[in-house]
């Protein structure tokens, strides 16, 4: 009694039990979600799980040239459970990046980009922008080699901008090599980009439930018949989800912690000396891969004329290969969503998916030799799928019959199992 | 009264003129504050009052080279062998991508002096040592995305664009440099 009299009184100057029983117990989903639909949410727990380890391992990290290696020695060695905090961030990123990543191809596979979830598709692309950069930012605290050399080659992918490049360079770097005013301001910033992540995540979800989401059909709601109510159905689907999740990520916090990461990381900055192999955290793979391919000056045939340098070509075709994303609303205007009833762009969809694949594997190795050539040909497919074949297949691809309604497929699926 | 009325109703009023003017002024303000803020991540002034270094390069023998640090950034000097400066020097320029003369890079034949980061992306380049790559132009290796350079710095193949940018720099006397 008394708490309903606390809850009203609450309720009554903040609306925020309606707001949430709305939103997360009533809020009607598609009842045929599969648990491609599980990414999402968990995207949100491991944002929430990384801003948790990172506020607890910034209370003992110092952002500068001369501690920071060694203040994340003493976090693994000497901080109590510093190792396990750790362990659970750096990790942390790359079960970030997988469920991201899983997160979008479910979106291009079923088509989630399409009307009217335009804005929804585009604030995802910004968000993927700032993990980006967030991940690089943070990969460069604990001021080991590969640190010191990946911000060494990223930053200097601005001074490839024509005239303005190397006074960015330099301010990016806040002096004229990558030094103790850049580990600062990385920190900072690494500290700052997640809480933007977080805001533009609400919008992201603002957004998904003004429509709702997607569903396998691509065929939006209609009736009642088409949802069930978020809770139960999907908050135990997303915590069995969640539960698998957590097994394989406590396999790698165990078991392999450093599996993905670098052993030269290990190895405190020296501004002297590169490290043989350069190589960015796997996830960044498929893009420097295509920052890689482009070694060759892009000018007008039979000339000497120069407009595009090869560096920057390549700066260009890597955040094109991200950018590009936000136009797929408009590259893929087929009026089907789902690949499920489009066959063609279901095989190519594939294809794109071995690309991307061939891409990060090309990306892992030097630029020599067959690679080159190799990570050309894959570049030169990404875009290609993007700008050609997706026009394409809008116009011409003939789509199978869609189901009437969601609940119609459904009870389809159902029929067919029971004949089966 | 009716004259509101036809302000509020036609397609520009006096009050869409001061709305824009009043946020155009509002956003040159925004921008003006802005200045100072992107300033200061700028070099800041200990780190523009950089002091030139001098460098001994009395104990170098033909051949041999010597990395030093210079605004955070590694140099690269190193005594030339008459062999190097002979493949230096006998280079069409037609076959460089950045064409420039190996007279032009050196102030003394001997000694080459150069800003040890490659120009593609910023790593530093292998060949100061004997044991060193070399690459295939007998002068420098860029590991990272294999640039190569010749035995006057330049980039002879590779993604690097430009040739190894040389320090401002003087000989003091025959056995020191001042860089910087």
């Amino acid at each position: 009694m008394r708490w309903q009299q606390t809850k009203d009184w609450i309720e009554h100057r903040l609306p925020i039990f309606s707001f949430l029983d709305k939103e997360l117990n009533k809020y009607p989903a598609p009842k045929n979600l599969n648990y491609m639909w599980n990414f999402g949410s968990l995207a949100g727990i491991i944002l929430m799980i990384m801003i948790a380890t990172g506020i607890f391992l910034a209370m003992h990290y110092t952002p500068h040239v001369d501690h920071a290696f060694n203040s994340v020695e003493r976090i693994m060695r000497d901080v109590n459970y510093g190792w396990l905090i750790r362990y659970i961030h750096t990790n942390g990123a790359s079960m970030f990046f997988i469920v991201v990543y899983l997160h979008i191809f479910r979106g291009l596979y079923y088509g989630s980009y399409k009307a009217p979830r335009e804005l929804l598709w585009i604030m995802g692309v910004v968000i993927l922008f700032l993990m980006m950069g967030t991940a690089f930012m943070g990969y460069v605290l604990p001021w080991g080699q590969m640190s010191f050399w990946g911000a060494t080659v990223i930053t200097n992918l601005f001074s490839a901008i024509p005239v303005i490049g190397d006074d960015i360079v330099t301010l990016l770097w806040g002096g004229f090599s990558v030094d103790n005013p850049t580990l600062n301001r990385f920190f900072v910033l690494h500290y700052l980009f997640p809480f933007l992540i977080v805001g533009l995540a609400g919008l992201h979800v603002i957004a998904l439930h003004v429509h709702g989401s997607n569903n396998p059909t691509g065929v939006e709601k209609k009736t009642k018949k088409d949802t069930v109510p978020f809770h139960p159905y999907y908050t135990v689907k997303d915590l069995f989800g969640l539960g698998v999740f957590l097994i394989v990520f406590a396999l790698f916090i165990f078991y392999a912690p450093n599996y993905l990461g670098h052993p030269d990381n290990y190895i405190p900055a020296n501004p002297l000396v590169t490290p043989a192999h350069i190589v960015p955290e796997w996830y960044f793979l498929p893009f420097y891969a295509v920052l890689r391919a482009i070694t060759f000056d892009i000018g007008i045939p039979f000339t000497d004329i120069v407009l595009i340098e090869a560096k920057f070509g390549g700066v260009l075709a890597m955040g094109g290969a991200v950018g590009i994303l936000a136009l797929l609303p408009w590259l893929d205007t087929h009026p089907v969503k789902s690949a499920r009833y489009r066959p063609t762009f279901r095989k190519f969809f594939w294809f794109f998916v071995i690309d991307a694949l061939v891409l990060g594997w090309v990306g892992g190795k030097p630029a020599e030799g067959v690679y080159i050539y190799i990570g050309q040909a894959a570049t030169a497919y990404y875009f290609f799928h993007f700008l050609i074949l997706l026009p394409y297949l809008s116009r011409n691809e003939q789509a199978m019959p869609l189901p009437a309604s969601i609940d119609d497929a459904v009870q389809a699926r159902k029929k067919y199992g029971a004949k089966k | 009264m009716s004259k509101d009325k036809k302000d509020s109703n036609s397609e520009t009023s006096r009050r869409d003129f001061l709305n824009m003017t009043g946020s155009a002024v509002g956003a040159v303000g925004v921008a003006a504050c802005a200045v100072p803020f992107i300033q200061s991540m700028n070099p800041a002034a200990d780190t523009l009052a950089l002091a030139t270094i001098e460098v001994d390069i009395s104990k170098l023998e033909a051949g041999q080279g010597m990395t030093v640090t210079w605004q955070g950034k590694p140099v690269f000097i190193k005594r030339r062998t008459a062999q190097e400066i002979k493949e230096a020097r006998n280079v069409d320029l037609k076959d460089l991508p950045d064409p420039e003369k190996d007279e032009d890079r050196v102030q003394k034949e001997e000694w080459l002096v150069a800003i040890g980061i490659c120009t593609h992306l910023g790593c530093v380049p292998l060949g100061q040592k004997p044991t060193d790559v070399h690459g295939d132009f007998n002068g420098y290796f860029c590991p990272c995305h294999g640039s190569h350079y010749d035995t006057s710095g330049r980039i002879r193949r590779g993604p690097a664009p430009k040739n190894l940018a040389v320090p401002p720099y003087e000989f003091v006397n025959n056995t020191t440099i001042k860089i910087g």
